[in-house]
Order: C-alpha cells, then sequence, then structure tokens
C-alpha cells in the first residue's frame, strides 16, 4: 500500500486529499498550523465577524491529520520526514504543498513588537489584539493583499496608511490610468496612500512608533503590517538537494514532480513552467493535476490563467488576460471613478485582456472571450459591458478558481438537470472558491433555459407577486381560503407570514383577528420583538423622532417601574428590552394612555420616517423637513409590506437625515422636493435613485402613494424595496413610466388602495388592549397565567439589565 | 396533569404549559389534533418554541423555531433541517374538555 506524506495543510493539500479520494493508499498530513486547512482567500471575512469554523474546509475522513507539527527535515535516501518534535513518519510519496512566506523587506526595526504579516488566522488575532490599543496603523505594500490588510485595519477602527514603491497601487493588477482612478477610491474611503514611497527604518524604540519615508516624513502608527510579496516556502527542499529556482520555488514537471520521481510540490511552494502562481485557482489545478499522477493518471500543468477580481473596499478591481496588446480602447470617467481598458491584436479581431477600476462588468462578460474573436465592436463592449448577455463558447473558462469551462457549467444544466447556483456549485465546482463567477453561472442558466422557480414554498406555486393579484382579484380574506384553493397541505413559517402580510396590505384588518392571528411570527403575534432569552422588547412610534419632554418623561417613567433596558435605536425613537410577554399589555397602557402608538418596529411594515431639524432651526434648512416627515410617517403607519420599509427627510441638501440610503427618501431643495428611491443600508448597502425632482408636497404624496403600493404588491417575500427595483424589468425607468406616466393604467387603482389604507388605520396595541379575547394569549403558561417563565434572568451592566443563562 | 381546557387552545397555534419544573409547549393544529414537545428550543437554549409557527413540510406537522427558524416534527420531534437535533416529545390526550399532557 503506498504511503503518501504530505507536508503543509492549506488549500492545495486540501484539494489534492480531496481528489485522492477513493485512492487505497494511506495518507499523512503534517501541517504546522494549528488548525486544519481553511479558506484563506476569505482570510480578511474572519475580522469582519466570520468563525475560524466558518473558514474551515471539511476535514478529510480516513486521513491522519497531524497539526501543530512543523516538518524540520527530508531524509530523501530513508524515504523519511521529521517534524520539530522528532516525529518520524515514512513515506512513498511525498507532497510538499508547503505554500509560502510574507515577504518581510530587510529595513531596520522590522522586528519591533507590533510589526505583523498578513497570512494566517494566529496573524489577525494577533493584529485584532494590538489594534484594541492603537489608533493608526499602516501597511507597507499596496497590492492586492495590502489592500485588503489595510482594509482590515481600516475595518477594527484604524486610521490606515498604505506605503506603495511602485508610482500606483496594485501595480501588477492595473496601468498608470487604473491606479489614479483606484487611488481616488481607496481615499475616499479614508485611506491614505503614500505611492512611490520607499520605507527607512520602523521607528522604536521598544515597539512601532510609526514609519519613516527616505523623505523623512514618519507617519505615526502602533501597527506596521508587511504585505510586500511572498515567497515561496522551498527551504525544506532546498536543504534536501531538490532543485530550486534562482529566485526560490521548488522547481516540477508539468506532472508537478520535483528533482526526486517520488516527491511532488504544489501550489504556492511550487515553481512551474518557471513561475510561482500567487492566486488559489492554479494551485487547485496543480492540487488535482499531481493527485492524478499519484492515481497513474497524466494528467498536465500548462500555466493558468492569472485574471484577477478584487472583492474588496468596495471598489471593483479586475484584470484578465494581457496587460498590454497592439490596439487598445480606453473608457475612463474619473467623476464617476470609472476606468475600463480593453486590449485587441494587431487586426482588431481578438481580444488579449482588459483592466477595469471601479466596474467590473466587463470582466464578467468579456474574460470568458480572451483569445477568441471579439464578440463585438470594442467601444461598444466597453460601453455595455454590464447588460451583455453574450454566448459563451464551450471551452471558455467561466470559473477561474476551479478552472471550470462554460461548456462542463452547461452540460451540468442540460444532462444533470442542475436548476441553480447551489447545485452548479456542488456538481461543478464552479462559483465555490471567490464566487465572482456567480453571475455567469445564473447567465447560463438563464440562457440554458432553465426556469427560475418562483414558488413561494413547498405549499404554493406561485410567487408573492401572483398570490397577491389571486388575492385581490378573486376576494379572498383568509390564509385557509387561499391554500384550499390554490395552494396544497397546511402552510408553513413561510407562507403564512406571507400571505398575512398580504391579507393585512389589502383589508387592514386587525393582524390578530380570528385565523390572522394564527399566521403571524412570534413578533407580530406578540406585537412586539423576539430577544435572544425569549423576553420581548417594545417600540413606541415617535414620528420623525420628534418628541415632547413629558412624553419622553413617560417613557422614562414606563422604562424605570417595568425594569427595561432602554437604548436610543438608529431610527430616531426609544427602544425598551427585557419585557416578558404577560409584561407587554401592561406596559402598553401605560403608552397607550400618554399617546402612543405601536412603533411596528415587529412588523414588515413601515418603521421609522427619520429627519432632521430642517428650516425650522437649521440655518441652511430650505424646507420644513420634520413636518413633512411626521406627515409621511403618520401617512403609511400601520402599511403592511413585503419587508420593512425605512424613510427620512433632510431638509437640504446637506443631508443629515441620511435619506438615500432609505426605501424612499426625499431631500429638500429651494424650489419643492427631489424623491429618491431603493435606497438600503443594512446587508447590502445601496444608494437610493432619484425618481423625480423638484415636485411640490402633494405631487410627492401622491408619487410616493403609488410606489409604496407598486412595491407591496409586485415584490417578492422579504424583497426590499432595492433588490426589487434591481429585479425590474425596465429598472428606474419602467418605475417612473409606471407611477409617473400610468403606463399601465394601474394609477387609480394604486391611489385608491392608499386611500384605503389611510382611511382604514387604526393603533393595533390600543386594539389589542380594548379586546379580552387577544389579551388572553399575552401569558407565559397557559395553566399559570401569573407566573413568569423562570428561564428568564438578568444581570446589571452600565446600571441596566442584560440578559443571562441563556445558553445552546 | 391536566393543563387546560381543550377550548383554550388556538387551532394552528401553541401555548406553553408549566409541568412540574418542566415547560411543555402544547400545538393544536388545524385538524384538531394535539402535540406536546419542550419549549427549549435546543439552538438557542430559549424557551419559546411554543411561540412558532406551525405548519406542515411534505405532511408532517411541524413548529418553526420562533428565533432562528428551524424547523421541528411534532410527531418525532426531530429538526428537519438538522436530523441530528431532537426536541423532547411528550404524551398529550383530551379528557372530557381538558387538555392532559404527562411528562414521566
Ligand atoms: C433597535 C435597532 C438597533 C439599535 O439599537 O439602534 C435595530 C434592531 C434590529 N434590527 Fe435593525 N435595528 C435598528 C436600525 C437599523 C438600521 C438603521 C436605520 O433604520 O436607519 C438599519 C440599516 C438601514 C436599512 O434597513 O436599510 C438596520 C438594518 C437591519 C437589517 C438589514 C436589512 C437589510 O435590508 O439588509 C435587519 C435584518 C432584516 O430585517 O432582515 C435588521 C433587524 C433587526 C432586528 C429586528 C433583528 C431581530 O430580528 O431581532 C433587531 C430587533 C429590534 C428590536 O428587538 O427591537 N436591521 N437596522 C434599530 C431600530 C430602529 C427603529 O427605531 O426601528
Ligand atoms: C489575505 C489573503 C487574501 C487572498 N486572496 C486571494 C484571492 O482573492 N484570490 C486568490 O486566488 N488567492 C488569494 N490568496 C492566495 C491564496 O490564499 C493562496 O494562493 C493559497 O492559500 C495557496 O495555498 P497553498 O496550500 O499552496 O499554500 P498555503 O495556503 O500557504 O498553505 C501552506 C500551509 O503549509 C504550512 N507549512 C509550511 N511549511 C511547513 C512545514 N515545514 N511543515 C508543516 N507545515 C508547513 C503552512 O503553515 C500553511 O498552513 C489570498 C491570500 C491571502 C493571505
Ligand atoms: S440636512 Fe440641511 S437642513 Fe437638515 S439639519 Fe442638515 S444642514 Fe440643516
Ligand atoms: S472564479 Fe472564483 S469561484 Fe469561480
Amino acid at each position: 500500500m503506498t504511503r503518501i506524506v504530505v507536508v503543509g495543510h492549506g488549500p492545495s493539500a486540501y484539494r489534492l486529499v480531496e481528489s485522492l479520494r477513493g485512492f487505497t493508499g494511506s495518507i499523512t498530513i503534517l501541517g504546522e498550523e494549528p488548525r486544519p486547512a481553511y479558506d484563506r482567500v476569505a482570510l480578511t471575512s474572519y475580522l469582519a465577524g466570520k468563525s475560524a469554523e466558518d473558514l474551515t474546509y471539511p476535514v478529510p475522513q480516513g486521513v491522519t491529520l497531524r497539526l501543530g507539527s512543523r516538518v524540520t527535515g527530508i531524509d530523501r535516501a530513508a524515504r523519511t520526514v521529521t517534524t520539530a518534535d522528532g516525529e518520524i513518519s515514512a513515506y512513498d510519496v511525498l507532497v510538499l504543498a508547503t505554500g509560502s512566506a510574507p515577504f518581510v523587506p530587510p529595513v531596520p526595526g522590522r522586528e519591533l513588537p507590533g510589526c505583523f504579516v498578513y497570512r494566517t488566522i494566529d496573524d489577525l488575532d494577533a493584529i485584532a489584539a494590538a489594534a484594541a490599543t492603537a489608533t493608526a496603523g499602516i501597511v507597507v505594500g499596496g497590492g492586492l493583499l495590502g489592500l485588503e490588510a489595510a482594509d482590515a485595519l481600516r475595518g477594527l477602527g484604524l486610521d490606515t496608511h498604505v506605503v506603495e514603491m511602485s508610482p500606483w497601487l496594485m501595480p501588477r493588477q492595473v496601468d498608470e490610468g487604473g491606479g489614479a482612478v483606484l487611488r481616488d477610491h481607496v481615499e475616499r474611503l479614508g485611506l491614505t496612500v503614500h505611492a512611490g514611497a520607499g520605507v527607512t527604518e520602523i521607528a522604536g524604540p521598544d515597539r512601532v512608533t510609526g514609519l519613516l519615508k527616505p523623505d523623512g516624513e514618519l507617519i505615526p502608527a502602533q501597527i506596521v503590517v508587511f504585505s510586500a510579496g511572498i515567497r515561496p516556502r522551498d527551504e525544506l527542499a532546498r536543504a534536501s538537494g531538490l532543485a530550486v529556482g534562482e529566485r526560490g520555488g521548488i522547481v516540477v514537471d508539468e506532472g508537478m514532480r520535483t528533482s526526486d520521481p517520488s516527491i511532488y510540490a504544489i501550489g504556492e511552494c511550487a515553481l512551474a513552467g518557471g513561475q510561482i502562481y500567487g492566486l488559489v485557482g492554479p494551485c487547485f489545478t496543480m492540487a488535482e493535476v499531481a493527485a492524478d499522477r499519484i492515481k497513474g493518471g497524466v494528467a498536465s500543468f500548462h500555466g493558468a490563467d492569472l485574471s484577477t477580481k478584487l472583492k474588496l473596499l468596495g471598489v471593483a478591481v479586475a484584470q484578465f488576460g494581457q496587460m498590454s496588446g497592439a490596439l487598445d480602447v480606453t473608457y475612463m470617467d474619473p467623476v464617476a471613478g470609472v476606468y475600463k481598458r480593453l486590449f485587441v491584436s494587431d487586426d482588431a479581431t481578438t481580444l488579449l485582456g482588459g483592466i477595469c477600476v471601479g466596474d467590473a462588468a466587463p470582466y464578467d462578460t468579456l474574460r470568458p472571450f480572451v483569445g477568441k474573436p471579439l464578440p463585438g465592436a470594442p467601444s461598444d463592449l466597453l460601453f455595455t459591458g454590464g447588460g451583455l448577455t453574450l454566448d459563451l463558447p464551450d471551452d471558455a473558462q467561466v470559473c477561474s478558481c476551479n478552472n471550470v469551462r462554460a461548456g462542463t457549467v452547461r452540460a451540468a444544466v442540460l444532462d444533470q438537470g442542475i436548476t441553480d447556483v447551489p447545485g452548479l456549485k456542488a456538481c461543478t465546482r464552479a462559483g465555490s472558491t471567490c464566487g465572482s463567477c456567480v453571475p455567469l453561472l445564473k447567465q447560463i442558466l438563464v440562457k440554458s433555459g432553465v426556469p427560475v422557480s418562483k414558488a413561494l414554498c413547498e405549499h404554493f406555486t406561485q410567487s408573492r407577486a401572483e398570490l397577491f393579484e389571486i388575492a385581490q382579484v378573486r376576494g379572498i380574506a383568509t390564509f385557509t381560503r387561499l391554500i384550499e384553493e390554490h395552494g396544497t397541505g397546511r402552510g408553513c413559517d413561510i407562507c403564512k407570514p406571507a400571505v398575512a402580510s398580504i391579507l393585512a396590505s389589502l383589508h387592514n384588518a386587525h393582524v390578530l383577528d380570528g385565523e390572522h392571528a394564527a399566521l403571524q411570527d412570534t413578533n407580530d403575534h406578540f406585537l412586539a420583538n423576539i430577544q435572544k432569552n425569549g423576553t420581548y422588547s417594545v417600540v413606541p412610534r415617535i414620528p420623525g423622532g420628534e418628541i415632547t419632554p413629558d412624553k419622553l418623561i413617560v417613557i422614562g417613567e414606563v422604562a424605570r417601574d417595568f425594569g427595561l433596558y432602554t437604548k436610543i435605536t438608529g431610527g430616531q425613537r426609544i427602544d425598551l428590552f427585557g419585557a416578558r410577554v404577560e409584561q407587554l399589555p401592561l406596559i402598553w397602557r401605560r403608552l397607550v394612555d400618554a399617546g402612543f402608538e405601536s412603533g411596528h418596529a415587529y412588523g414588515k411594515a413601515l418603521r421609522t420616517v427619520k429627519s432632521c431639524v430642517g428650516s425650522t432651526w437649521c440655518r441652511y434648512g430650505v424646507q420644513d423637513s420634520a413636518a413633512l416627515a411626521i406627515l409621511l410617517e403618520t401617512r403609511y403607519r400601520g402599511l403592511r409590506s413585503p419587508h420593512k420599509l425605512k424613510s427620512a427627510v433632510s431638509g437640504c441638501a446637506r443631508e443629515c437625515a441620511e435619506a438615500r440610503s432609505k426605501d424612499f427618501g426625499v431631500i429638500a431643495t429651494e424650489n419643492g422636493w427631489n424623491l429618491y428611491v431603493c435606497g438600503n443600508g443594512g446587508f447590502k448597502p445601496r444608494h437610493a435613485d432619484l425618481l423625480v425632482s423638484d415636485v411640490d408636497t402633494a405631487t410627492l404624496i401622491r408619487t410616493i402613494d403609488r410606489f409604496l403600493m407598486f412595491y407591496v404588491r409586485t415584490a417578492d417575500r422579504l424583497q426590499r424595496t432595492s433588490a426589487w427595483l434591481e429585479a425590474l424589468d425596465g429598472g428606474l425607468d419602467h418605475l417612473r413610466d409606471v407611477i409617473v406616466n400610468d403606463s399601465l393604467g394601474l394609477c387609480a387603482d394604486l391611489d385608491a388602495q392608499i386611500e384605503r389604507h389611510v382611511a382604514g388605520y387604526f393603533d393595533e396595541w390600543r386594539a389589542t388592549l380594548d379586546d379580552p379575547d387577544k389579551l388572553r394569549r399575552f401569558t407565559s403558561f397557559v395553566n399559570a397565567p401569573g407566573v413568569p417563565d423562570p428561564s428568564i434572568a438578568f444581570v446589571t451592566e452600565r446600571d441596566q439589565i442584560r440578559p443571562v443563562g441563556v445558553s445552546s | 396533569m391536566s393543563v387546560c381546557g381543550y377550548a383554550d387552545l388556538m387551532p394552528e397555534r401553541g401555548a406553553c404549559a408549566l409541568v412540574g419544573a418542566e415547560q411543555v409547549a402544547v400545538f393544536r393544529t388545524f385538524d384538531g389534533r394535539l402535540y406536546a414537545t419542550g419549549n427549549r428550543d435546543p439552538y438557542s437554549g430559549a424557551y419559546v418554541l411554543s411561540r412558532g409557527i406551525v405548519g406542515t413540510r411534505e405532511g408532517e406537522p411541524t413548529v418553526a423555531s420562533p428565533m432562528h427558524k428551524q424547523v421541528f416534527s411534532l410527531v418525532t420531534g426531530a429538526c428537519l433541517d438538522d436530523p441530528a437535533t431532537f426536541i423532547p416529545i411528550f404524551p398529550i390526550r383530551v379528557t372530557s374538555g381538558m387538555v392532559e399532557v404527562s411528562v414521566l
């Protein structure tokens, strides 16, 4: 039986072992890091909150994995390797997958505490710990990894500098023009760029205090991260007499064999065809080739695509194919921060490569055409790159991380019946690494005629919009009737709240009336937001964020009397936390008596309309933004919608209310109001688009009425307005056509529906307090109504309660 | 032990009963059947399952945790999204209009 020993457990080793699955031989992996192989490409997401487990690859079955074992020597004659703690393992086949180490330039002070590299989870832990007491950080090196490290420092709250030797950032991926545009983006994010600058010294004396540049400038900082390139870890190979390249790297042939036929080298430590590959895609291919050779196959490695697409800093930077060519076409818009350049052959027929900054659409659509006839006139391709839907040739590479071609993806769709992206990932691996090819995968799915299922869940084949139509046209007012006539089974946690929301938008009945009550999520069911320990929070409506001192005092008294944790929210109002279900009616009795009403923090409904003080107080204000915010919040309160709705009104272009991050936002002008729609904060921020400008208040309200109702009717379940607009055929122009020019003849209907909503509004909490039947559900225990839930406990922190005792 | 009247339970919804020290989630489904499970959500550790949405998955009666939406079978207690995780199931019946559960 063949004994395989693998040195190093990084992505390459992981892929090697996966590809050896089914091979009858023993496999021993000796990895220096204390944890099994993880997705180094996604390293930065660790600082953004992913856990080490999230990043870790599945640990292979049936292999011996020794972690924390650094190999210190190879005895090629005896065919053994020795680890630092003296353990000896014998091999028939040895695979070196030792990767690379960050290069630290030999500058004085590089050993001081406060100097780091950016390669492993341990490095990140150390950086994060040091950042806790630091205010400024410097990254030495402005390449792809350096910018990633800089973004991480920025994310840790440091004032961040990037020092780059070359005259522009990312010199390996972009040219000077692209570099200039990139620099603008990076600086707009608040990073300071020192390009064309070297490092004279890291200033000490006992720990890092700054970085001294050759021009004499001292940048004060407590953290320095070196990201000045990588060096292959070939020290073991060197010491045991294997051939290594002049500038490092273990020399391998096309079958990944080193100068000793029983030793292979793969990944970033290997020098294949005279080149080191610092991207994970080629490393994976090398691993697959080596596995095939070990199994007796003849696979070979002939270089790889070095295209890159940067996925951070919110700036798209992409490069594919060659960075030069006989002819080139450049498109540049410094205001929008976009730079795109395509290189073509001298007869202008073959695409050679391209560079994109600020807009990577050409990368997605054109990369597969490198070396192939141009699919259109170069300038058209640059301008329309985004919306372009080209038919990819079968041999076009779609996923460069996993070397998957369009033909393979198409075959998976047509022959194996795969109908979605997760299916394609599982079956072809495409899209499973950096994810930048996912748009292409979707395009292939659509082009192959896969009907993208719109079914809400297993109980309804219809989409939410279709169910809305059905309920409206047939006058259906209950879930039971809808599912009996148009669905199957008895519903679930997906369709029940969605239908409840549709019925609420259509009929304005109390969400806890009759059988509606059973459809609601726990939040709507108790008209409050559930917290991690099973208690609830209470959010009274404070329209526009404006509140009288008396009402403020009432909130304070209620919070004090019920012992609730009190916090000002990001939505310009106040949240009271830690109420048990049986306390909710008592709390709300007090609030309703003082003139408060439900804030619908629990509902997929209008949340807040934030405001600034506007022309009443502010010396810059041009309209009364607070009054308008209150008017809007009062008009749309209680409107149930596919997802929550947020709004804001600013009194002038300074935009203190952040209206452009809202589902609908209004900014005052000298002549009236500008209305922006479909903005989003949250998970995927999006600036709102200008829908109409300089309109008077009546026109503004009519436009918002129609916008909201059109969204309520046609959006998918849990689709915010931003995602809805992006999926809407025809986009913003179509939206404007429908609600301003009435192109579908819908407006009278939309207007009437909103008027019904406004006329029918009532406060849900007041109605609940008036109805003993609804109040009955507010107990912890059916058989012991007075008993509080004994599992709920609090401790005091910063003079307020916080939950304890919840564990999984 | 008798916990409440059958009529006190809302169709397609749960309620929690305190049986000794045990919190039992009691559900009445659309067809009038009753189910009893533990009230503790094994994922969050909070005692909240009685407040989840009741439904069916491929015909099997279920409750979805209100905390992070994992779906449990009311019949076997298995988490249908993660079959290695279970919640306890208790015997339940109606005797002359009263709902009785046993936690022994
Ligand atoms: C309380 C509050 C945080 C705070 O202490 O300030 C908060 C708390 C919650 N947010 Fe938020 N968000 C709060 C302002 C925001 C804001 C800022 C804003 O509204 O101006 C945002 C970004 C703006 C946006 O939504 O576009 C925000 C983006 C989210 C998101 C992400 C939405 C997205 O489209 O990606 C979620 C998740 C979701 O809704 O699915 C969320 C969900 C939640 C939930 C409901 C999570 C949950 O299910 O338990 C939190 C419970 C609230 C509670 O228990 O009362 N919260 N949340 C803020 C309440 C504002 C209010 O008065 O109503
Ligand atoms: C922050 C960051 C972002 C990146 N982003 C991208 C990206 O967007 N796209 C992309 O394509 N690539 C990216 N990369 C590069 C990618 O991570 C590497 O190409 C990939 O990790 C190479 O895998 P490997 O297994 O060859 O080497 P490594 O990942 O370096 O793994 C080698 C392992 O071997 C261990 N080892 C070394 N010597 C010994 C020894 N003597 N004994 C035992 N164990 C040893 C090391 O500790 C290490 O765990 C990024 C890298 C970093 C650091
Ligand atoms: S947005 Fe304009 S009017 Fe409103 S507070 Fe800011 S500066 Fe003043
Ligand atoms: S290109 Fe990275 S996952 Fe496909």
